[in-house]
């Protein structure tokens, strides 16, 4: 079972890799795809992680503002497929812990991510994310985590 | 029924219709459960759409973070009038284990102080026991007065 299921996440993240077929990797995670996470690589090979506006994503149907737990799981879910683009992984990384710190409102329009891996060992990695809307310069949050990676077999 | 027990019951309901104006927390179907004083306890039902490990079945991490947010969020909001509203500074979340697939998930939030401008709040995600943690947060709320608070305010001068 188990064997089986790597297998298949590494062939998934191979083809994705090879076709340049980045919605087929965002979209086999259920809630990724509910939230509508996207992202593209772009010439320099780095990664650019979206998330399109859409009314189901509102945290505060008043102001209107983005859900603030809608902002984490994006940034989160953008960090683990950094992690499985850069990275050779049989297993999807697994979260251990996850601190964000909002700077402005989620807008309702598209939210940009980018991800450093800032540090890889061979059991944990550390990642950063920022997240904007428009200009880069003003991060609507940004956030730290570290994950659980799978050990080479 | 006691007036502590009636309180309990008006603090619900101003959760709940709380709740109905946030709409990610509507598709996920987050339902507020019971009060106690400083304490809001939440549920996310389990769903195949919140699935983060297609292989496990196990919830989207980032699900839970949605459920903390809103349940420490609306925790630190029933402590305050209704002129007053809350905005997320920061919150830290561990992940302790993963939660078991078909079951729901509860948070039990505090917000165990309050102070002029920050709200503090700690919160317990569980799935069975509440002494078998899946997951435990702290987070930090600014104090807001709203903008209808405001405009009322505002007309009335």
């Amino acid at each position: 079972m188990e064997s089986a299921n790597r297998t298949g996440l590494v062939e998934l993240i191979a083809q994705a890799r090879a076709e340049k077929d980045y919605d087929r990797l965002a979209e086999f995670v259920p809630y990724a795809k509910l939230l509508g996470i996207r992202f593209r690589e772009d010439e320099a090979g780095q990664l650019l992680f979206w998330l399109d506006y859409k009314p189901e994503n509102i945290g505060n149907a008043l102001m209107p503002a983005l859900h603030g737990g809608v902002i984490a799981a994006f940034m989160e879910h953008a960090a683990t497929l950094q992690i499985l683009w850069q990275r050779e992984t049989v297993t999807l990384p697994k979260i251990i812990d996850f601190s964000i710190d909002y700077l402005r409102p989620g807008r309702p329009e598209t939210l940009y991510a980018r991800c450093s891996l800032v540090r890889q060992g061979q059991r944990i990695a550390n990642v950063a994310v920022s997240a904007w809307q428009g200009d880069p310069e003003r991060m609507v949050a940004t956030a730290r985590m570290h994950f659980l990676l799978s050990r080479p077999s | 029924m006691t007036p502590a027990m009636s309180n309990a019951n008006e603090t619900v309901q101003r959760a709940q219709r709380f709740f109905e104006f946030i709409p990610h927390g509507r598709q996920l179907g987050l339902e507020v459960i019971s009060w106690q004083p400083r304490s809001l306890l939440a549920k996310l039902p389990y769903r195949s759409e919140i699935v983060g490990n297609p292989y496990t079945g196990y919830i989207h991490s980032g699900a839970l973070t949605v459920l903390v947010d809103q349940t420490s969020g609306t925790a630190a909001i029933l402590e305050l009038g209704a002129a007053e509203t809350v905005a997320t500074l920061d919150l830290r979340i561990d992940h302790l284990r993963p939660a078991k697939p078909g079951l729901p998930l509860y948070a039990l939030a505090e917000c165990y102080r309050m102070t002029r401008d920050v709200a503090f709040v700690r919160c317990v995600c569980y799935d069975e026991d509440p002494a078998d943690p899946v997951a435990t947060s702290m987070s930090t709320f600014m104090r807001v007065r709203s903008r209808q608070a405001n405009e009322t305010e505002e007309g009335k001068a």
